[in-house]
């Protein structure tokens, strides 16, 4: 079975993903395809590539294929309003990227030497799809809008639930940690800290997404029809599609409020787009709104990129002895404070 | 005289010929059926096994053949008892386990709500998913044939016409596949010594090897079929087969069955700072 971090690592993996996702990997593997800003995006770009349609007519999304990308969601702060970098910029940028991730390598994070390769947390393990952007959030804004009070009272309140009570019992850990359901698979699905892996397969009338993490497979029909029952909630929502000349087009709504994607609400409704613009290269984009959490829609995009591998089983529930460990952590914690009293 | 009676012996034995072939299809009949259905192709000019599919037995419960029983759980009585059935094993029903095997099933069977997999929402391996009482989707391509299954997520991909090894052993197994006319014939191995084959018990080691065969038998059923081979475990290879039937409601679709958060109570109740309370 594949190597699998244990889940008391996770918030090490949080950590280095924030810093990786603003990283190109170690290695020369940067995928060297600048994603096209939105509005010509629906244009391929080069005169000899043409878009491949599948069989039965359908434009062609098929592979093996990794999100990971060089921009973070939001963009840093000292960039302003500057949302895309200049091919020089873009070079200079790869290179400080690089040689950060080289240091990184060598000397371990927090001073404590460890060896992130071993565990595929090394970004030599993985291609990055290298975008001219400076951000994956779109506009001169670069990040996520500000939550409307109700939502940020909603938010607040289900921390003061949690607060002295995180150890108590699984309920009061992270879907991740529960096997439940990965941090970044979404829609809209985001790049995540590591295995930020999918596999698409298309038959008549559906396109199927399989995530690596957690072996989670939307299989969405293409015809447009209507979403599942309103009570019906889905932690990855309900997803519709259709075709939109070369672009696919996928709505999805009907999530649980217990993904709160940015503070989102059992509300969130997520529109996505994949258009592919080079045999190695998806353009994917994403428009969020939820009008209990938001005053207005926001959007994103990135590359999602091919590489030459195949999709691993991530056995989480099967291999989750970070559960264990930290309820039973816990209670030795808690028993060892009480026999000091 | 002897021109006709020649003629006579032909004509006997082209009629003793006649007779005796109803008589021969029968005895080649049981499971493997012979049938001339032919299904419809996909656009590259396979047969198109696409759509949701569902098995209708309570192999799930126990593949062999078994009389309606008492449930594990005494307090869910009748609701979660077990249901009979004829069995999927083909001939006598008989799993033929090494005795060594055969003693650890009876094991496996007294202690089954501690060790069926099933009960900690673990994945159910191949074929157990195949039979287990939930949809599962075939979405068709060249190259690759997804298996999704609704229960716990699961998920196989089928590598079409491919000879490559699984990298590691793991739950669901490496699965190539190839077509033999209209069957799609899947080779499974790499799978992990974790899983059952049903709730009562019936194991495996991890020499487990799987031969699938999906036939369409008409425009709303597959025939399945699965060789079983695992000479750690068993004295020779043996076989279940089944049919798979279509869904064919408007907007069928597989919902989420992330069963993990079910489990919890199960796997770690003892480890609460406070017991749930009822």
């Amino acid at each position: 079975m594949r190597h699998r971090l244990l889940p008391s690592l996770l918030s090490f993996a949080a950590a280095v993903a924030v810093t990786l996702l603003t990283v190109a990997p170690a290695s020369a593997q940067a995928q060297n395809v600048a994603a096209k800003p939105a509005a010509a995006a629906t244009n391929s770009g080069s005169k000899t590539w043409t878009a491949p349609k599948t069989p039965d007519g359908v434009p062609d999304l098929q592979g093996v294929w990794t999100n990971q990308t060089s921009v973070p969601l939001e963009r840093p702060p000292a960039l302003g309003a500057k949302e895309f970098y200049t091919p020089d910029e873009l070079a200079k940028k790869e290179e400080q990227d690089n040689a950060a991730a080289a240091r990184r390598a060598e000397a371990g994070e927090s001073g404590v030497h460890y060896d992130v390769a071993q565990f595929g947390l090394d970004r030599s393990h993985s291609k990055t799809g290298v975008t001219e952007r400076t951000s994956i959030i779109v506009g001169p804004d670069g990040k996520v809008p500000p939550l409307l009070p109700a939502a940020q009272q909603r938010q607040a309140a289900r921390q003061a639930a949690n607060r002295g009570h995180q150890w108590d019992g699984p309920e009061n850990r992270a879907l991740g940690e529960r096997c439940i359901l990965w941090p970044n698979e979404g829609p809209p699905m985001l790049p995540e800290g590591y295995n930020s892996n999918m596999q698409i397969v298309q038959g008549p009338g559906y396109v199927a997404i399989e995530q690596e993490m957690i072996h989670d497979t939307r299989v969405i029909p293409t015809d447009g029809r209507a979403h599942v029952a309103k009570n019906v909630r889905l932690y990855l929502g309900d997803s519709v599609g259709h075709w939109e000349g070369n672009t696919l087009v996928v709505d999805t709504t009907n999530f649980t409020d217990r993904t709160a994607f940015r503070g989102s609400s059992e509300n969130l409704h997520v529109i996505e787009r994949f258009t592919r613009t080079a045999d190695d290269t998806i353009l994917y984009q994403f428009t969020i709104d939820d009008p209990t959490t938001w005053d207005k829609p926001w959007s994103g995009e990135l590359p999602i990129t091919k590489i030459n591998s195949q999709i691993y089983e991530y056995a989480c529930q099967e291999g989750n002895y970070g559960m264990r460990n930290i309820l039973s952590g816990a209670r030795a914690t808690e028993k060892a404070e009480a026999a000091k009293q | 005289m002897r021109f006709r009676l020649s003629k006579l012996i032909v004509s006997g034995a082209a009629s003793l010929a006649l007779a005796a072939i109803p008589a021969a299809a029968q005895r080649a009949g049981g499971n493997a059926q012979q049938t001339t259905y032919r299904a419809p192709r996909t656009a590259d000019g396979k047969a198109d096994l696409n759509g949701i599919w569902q098995a209708m037995n309570t192999a799930n419960w126990d593949i062999r053949p078994h009389a309606a029983a008492q449930g594990p759980d005494l307090m869910l009585g009748a609701q979660f008892s077990v249901a009979p059935g004829i069995g999927v094993i083909e001939g006598d029903g008989e799993i033929p386990y090494l005795p060594a095997a055969a003693a650890k099933q009876k094991e496996n069977y007294a202690n089954r709500m501690k060790l069926d997999p099933e009960v900690k929402c673990y994945l159910p391996g191949v074929p157990r998913a195949t039979y287990m009482p939930y949809p599962f989707q075939i979405v068709q391509s060249q190259k690759y044939i997804m298996l999704v299954y609704e229960y716990a997520g699961g998920v196989r991909t089928i590598y079409m016409d491919s000879n490559s090894k699984p990298p590691a052993d793991s739950w669901m197994g490496w699965s190539n596949g190839h077509w033999e006319g209209d069957t799609l014939v899947v080779d499974v191995t790499g799978l992990n010594d974790q899983t059952w084959f049903d709730r009562a018990g019936n194991f495996h080691s991890d020499a487990l090897h799987v031969v699938e065969r999906y036939t369409p038998r008409s425009p709303d059923t597959l025939m399945y079929e699965a060789t079983i081979e695992d000479p750690k475990t068993f004295s020779r290879p043996w076989k279940i087969s089944m049919p798979l039937y279509r869904h064919v409601e408007k907007n069928a679709q597989l919902l989420e069955y992330k069963c993990p958060e079910f489990a919890e109570e199960v796997l770690y109740g003892s480890l609460r700072k406070k017991p749930l309370t009822k």
